[in-house]
């Protein structure tokens, strides 16, 4: 056989370039065939060809074959132009058009066997016209053939409405009737389509409502009848057939009180009787438990499903246990307390070895977790971040963090948390997470000295992990004075003098690890510390001053502006990086009740915005400004 | 389905079927990144996976990945069924197939999916009649040599995983 010959030759060749060679000089003798007329061995040609083609190489120069090869009234040469044409052609192509009226001819031919081709071949790569043009032939071809005929007409019909949802309407009349036919390939195939037509149209949906009895029928059917050998997969009779079944039904049954009534006993009797031990089984229950959520069942009946899901969870085989997590996050929203159930075997899939399962383990466990169980969950899932997978690790800790914060039940718990998580996981810890975490250590004032600490010991010992040397820097910013006054409850003191602090802080801004926004951080934090320290302004001072011809473009302007302070505002560098709280004053007599933090005299209210401002940019701190500034003042600026 | 792909260990492709209408660039793109993605998992694994927006369903049989992109709504457990009825027709029609067969026999490999599945969808749920209708095709060739059927030893005495039967575990 001589495309045998040519597949041997070319699988002999040693290397790429031999193989490039092979091919080149096999094409060229394919093009010289294709421009002769002769007729001997041109399936055969074809065939190189299109094995050519699945090894990558270009063949477009056989289009046209194809459609001559369809056009051919012998079988072989039909049957391989038209797997050619589906492989060569798409229906972006031109030459896909040319073929419309081999497909139509053959749609009537005599012989079923050239039918099938022109039917598989539309239903594979029909294009909108081509699909306009025949979907007449084929809702005739539904109505009036022999069952291997209608149900390839009933998929082509799929293809057609997928194409132009308009024309279902066509089919729609037909499609009812094909439920009365006992071959399982036309009930497939109307399932199918039937399904194609409400997904695409919901006005289909009460129309084919009345469906609903004759589908539980099929399906009793299916499910009490003896051995069947033709159909059957592992004591399943037609898997296939059933999972299309309830599929259909899950669509009628939605939001349908009567149809969901209508199919209640069945769904029962399946998801009782239903043999699990393998996967055809398995694929039945899941397709039922699928159904069973979807339309309006009885809390009985929805306790079944959840159950069958639950004893899924437990299943040797991993493709059940996965499956069985994808339907329960489905679910864990509407089922909440049922789903909760079975939060132990869910957590124990955190250990599966496969990262699939893994993944579907950790969004169901963050989905369970709740006030109730807080404490237990986090411990599992702290577990979880230390050998978790790479790809799921800033998943994961976004994922605590949110827990954390929808269910901390104390502060120094939450603390703890966060920091547990970004000393040991803080690489993983998306950027944007940053702002909040600040936040929130802000908040928690009573336990500044204890986290300062603890992110200053962890920063010594690693600066690569950006998120952790970000929240450290702008806590040893706000909070240097409590980092160096040495001692807190809770952790053993550690002396830590000015120039340990200034030491790290400049290893982190000069370290190749430190991204953009770290050293804008660390810059930062230098600069706080100028308010915050006594004897090492001058080495502030100096670094602030060589940065400011830094290459990287913010941080060089950073560092001008902190220049500039030191420079020609030294009078507002306290204010600006002292900690939280302005309050700025403008007196306007002597008898003003409170201590002002900061008296302002002789300031423009456009100096007192441009401090606010720079606050807020430059030193991420939360402030408080209390402005007493006369009403006139407060109407033009707000 | 979207589509079905058969390869090696090596990442040959021995079968692409489109469901779906996408420029040659863009399938090669895909199939190069799949099988990729697939043949990096390990033998212990889970036979489903998200890939961009599609769920992948793949089972191994001896040295061949059946590798088979479903939509949303699609029942991957049904799905490993196709894979298998697929393998288990290929296994009839060419008796204890091999990788061989399918290197050898494409377009048999083809014919015979395209009596199965019909535009993504399985047609024919009875594995008798899809057989009887591939021998009533073949029948139908007035060449016949187009089929040719190799026996195990015909290659000679390097036996190569592409010549172990799909269902030896």
């Amino acid at each position: 056989c001589p495309e045998n010959e040519m597949i041997r030759v070319i699988r002999s060749a040693r290397t790429q370039g031999e193989e490039r060679g092979v091919i080149q000089r096999e094409c060229a003798a394919i093009r010289a065939q294709f421009r002769q007329a002769d007729s001997g061995g041109r399936s055969h040609n074809l065939a190189k060809l299109l094995y050519v083609h699945m090894l990558g190489y270009p063949a477009h120069f056989g289009q046209m074959e194809c459609v001559r090869m369809i056009a051919s009234p012998r079988y072989s040469e039909k049957r391989i132009g038209y797997l050619g044409a589906m492989m060569l052609l798409d229906e972006k192509q031109d030459a896909s058009l040319l073929i419309t009226n081999s497909i139509k001819n053959d749609l009537s031919h005599s012989s079923q066997y050239i039918q099938s081709l022109a039917l598989c071949t539309l239903a594979c790569m029909g294009s909108a016209e081509m699909c306009r043009d025949l979907a007449p032939e084929i809702e005739r071809l539904l109505k009036a053939s022999n069952s291997y005929i209608k149900k390839k007409a009933a998929l082509c019909a799929v293809h057609i409405v997928r194409k132009i949802p308009e024309l279902g309407e066509l089919f729609t009349p037909s499609a009812h009737s094909l439920l009365s036919d006992k071959n399982h390939g036309v009930l497939h195939g109307a399932v199918v389509l039937i399904t194609e037509l409400c997904e695409r149209n919901p006005g289909n949906l009460d129309e084919f409502r009345k469906a609903v009895p004759e589908l539980v029928q099929i399906m009793k059917g299916l499910v009490t009848s003896g051995y069947s050998p033709e159909h059957n997969v592992a004591g399943i009779s037609d898997p296939f057939l059933q999972v299309r079944v309830l599929r259909l039904l899950r669509i009628l049954g939605r939001n349908n009180d009567e149809a969901s009534d209508a199919m209640n006993d069945l769904l029962a009797q399946v998801a009782t009787n239903t043999d699990s031990s393998k996967t055809a089984g398995s694929a039945v229950l899941y397709e039922t438990v699928l159904t069973i959520m979807d339309i309006k069942s009885e809390s009985g009946l929805r306790v079944l499903a959840v159950n069958i899901l639950g004893r899924f969870l437990l299943n040797n085989d991993r493709n059940i246990r996965y499956i069985s997590m994808t339907s329960l996050q489905k679910i864990v929203q509407t089922d909440h307390t049922a789903v909760q159930r079975h939060r132990g075997t869910i957590v124990d899939c955190l250990k599966d070895q496969d990262a699939s399962v893994k993944r579907r383990a950790l969004e169901l466990s963050l989905a369970l977790v709740s006030a109730a169980n807080i404490r237990s969950m986090m411990k599992e899932l702290l577990r979880f971040l230390s050998t978790c997978p790479p790809e799921l690790r800033s998943h994961a800790t976004s994922g605590i963090f949110n827990a954390a914060e929808r269910y901390a039940p104390s502060q120094r718990w939450h603390i703890d948390t966060i920091l547990h998580v970004l000393i040991t996981a803080g690489g993983d810890v998306r950027d944007e997470t940053v702002p909040n975490l600040i936040q929130l250590i802000s908040v928690a004032s009573e336990l500044h000295c204890y986290t300062v600490h603890k992110l200053y010991r962890a920063l010594i010992s690693d600066i690569s992990q950006q998120s952790l040397v970000q929240v450290a820097c702008w806590c040893i910013g706000e909070y240097g004075d409590l980092l160096l006054k040495g001692d807190c409850d809770e952790i053993e003191p550690m002396q830590v003098t000015e120039d340990d602090v200034l030491d790290v802080l400049e290893t982190i801004l000069q370290s190749h690890m430190s991204s953009p926004t770290s050293r804008g951080f660390a810059l930062t934090a230098i600069m706080k510390l100028s308010t915050r320290i006594t004897n090492n302004i001058d080495r502030i001072r100096s670094v602030v001053s060589i940065y400011g011809s830094c290459i990287d473009v913010e941080l060089q302007q950073r560092a001008v502006e902190y220049n500039a302070l030191f420079k020609k505002y030294d009078h507002m560098r306290y204010l600006i990086m002292s900690s939280h709280t302005i309050i700025l004053g403008i007196p306007m007599s002597k008898s003003t009740g409170f201590k002002l933090h900061s008296v302002v005299e002789g300031w423009s209210p456009q100096d007192i915005l441009s401090v606010i401002m720079y606050k807020h940019t430059y030193t991420q701190s939360n402030f408080v400004v209390i402005c007493v500034v006369p009403t006139i003042l407060h109407s033009r600026y707000g | 389905m979207q589509f079905m792909l058969l390869f090696s260990r090596q990442g040959k492709l021995r079968l692409q079927k489109w469901y779906v209408p996408l420029s040659d660039k863009e399938k090669k793109k895909i199939t190069r990144e799949l099988v990729q993605t697939v043949l990096a998992r390990k033998p212990k694994m889970c036979s489903f996976l998200e890939w961009r927006d599609l769920k992948i369903v793949y089972k191994r049989y001896a040295s061949l990945y059946f590798c088979c992109a479903i939509e949303d709504q699609d029942n991957e457990l049904i799905t490993l069924e196709i894979i298998h009825r697929y393998v288990e027709l290929l296994d009839k029609y060419f008796g204890s197939v091999c990788e061989l067969d399918i290197i050898f026999n494409f377009e048999k490999a083809y014919f015979i999916l395209d009596e199965f599945l019909l535009g993504g969808e399985a047609q024919e749920t009875s594995k008798k009649n899809v057989l009887k209708a591939i021998e009533q095709a073949d029948l139908l060739q007035e060449n016949l040599d187009f089929q040719i059927r190799l026996f195990p030893g015909v290659l000679g005495p390097n036996v190569s995983a592409e010549s172990s039967g799909l269902f030896q575990s």
